[in-house]
């Protein structure tokens, strides 16, 4: 039988593969599909406790997928304010490249 | 769910989260980040939060990945050519990476309940979009409208970071 643990360890993998993206990638676009998989993870763990901890009526602790529904709200503002700060810079500087862009000011 | 479309999914979903890191070329990643999603989605199906799992859909692999592939083509990236890898930087992010996971795993060794299954449900339908609604309306309200205006900030701070200014 699939355990709470499995769920939980299926999202802390996730959660890793998404931390060395924004580790050890230098495009600024990867970096943002990583912290979207990070994003993910935490989702998925909170689902896994909403369908484990249920309810007194024996429904699923709606709570967290209330919290989940913010999540993706939030995840897709800040991306779409993340997208256009990466074409403001690529307008600026013709490059996505973390490397390229290590001056606070210029 | 039977453990093998469990595992099948999971699998899925992490292979593809790998192939986002491991490509070069910025559109390869994108498109595996889609089918991570899927299966990111399918798993919140298997857990019974069927609203969920259809928002992942509708709203990640939907919309987010439509913004990233349209980015990517107005930008006109091409993979990213072979520079010579910081062997000791890469094994340095790894390291941290695998720290990490090191860490999660130990935790959810020692943790008593991640051992348990999962409970039966009262009943096999749960109705979820209503309750969820219901959640969202009541308790949630104020929240929700503080996020309705966090959209709309953010749509004009979008707006006005786009806009070519005047020479």
């Amino acid at each position: 039988m699939i355990t709470l643990g499995d769920y939980l360890l299926v999202s802390g993998i996730l959660f890793s593969i998404g931390f060395a993206g924004v580790m050890l990638r230098r495009n600024l676009i990867v970096i943002l599909m990583s912290l979207e998989l990070m994003l993910n993870a935490a989702n998925l763990s909170l689902v896994a406790f909403s369908r484990f901890r249920l309810d007194p009526s024996g429904l699923p602790n709606y709570n967290a997928q209330v919290f989940v529904f913010f999540i993706i709200t939030v995840a897709a503002a800040e991306i779409a304010v993340g997208l256009a700060i990466l074409v403001a810079l690529f307008r600026a500087r013709q490059t996505t490249d973390v490397k390229d862009i290590s001056s606070l000011k210029f | 769910m039977s453990p093998f479309l469990f595992w099948t999914f999971a699998l899925l979903t992490l292979i593809f989260g790998a192939a986002v890191v491991v490509n070069r070329n910025p559109v390869a990643s994108a498109l595996s980040l889609v089918v991570s999603f899927l299966g990111l989605a399918a798993l919140f199906m298997s857990l019974d939060a069927f609203f969920v799992g259809i928002i992942q859909v509708l709203v990640y692999a939907g919309a987010v990945m439509v913004l990233f592939l349209f980015i990517i083509m107005l930008l006109n990236l091409q993979a990213e050519e072979r520079r010579r890898i910081n062997w000791l930087a890469a094994a340095g992010g790894t390291g941290v990476a695998v720290a990490l996971l090191v860490q999660i795993c130990f935790v959810i060794g020692h943790f008593q309940a991640a051992q348990q299954t999962f409970p039966p449900l009262a009943s096999s339908t749960t109705d979820d979009v209503r309750n969820i609604g219901t959640a969202l309306f009541s308790n949630y309200n104020l929240p929700f409208q503080i996020v309705g205006v966090l959209v709309l900030v953010a749509t004009i701070g979008v707006v006005l970071l786009s806009k070519r200014e005047p020479r």
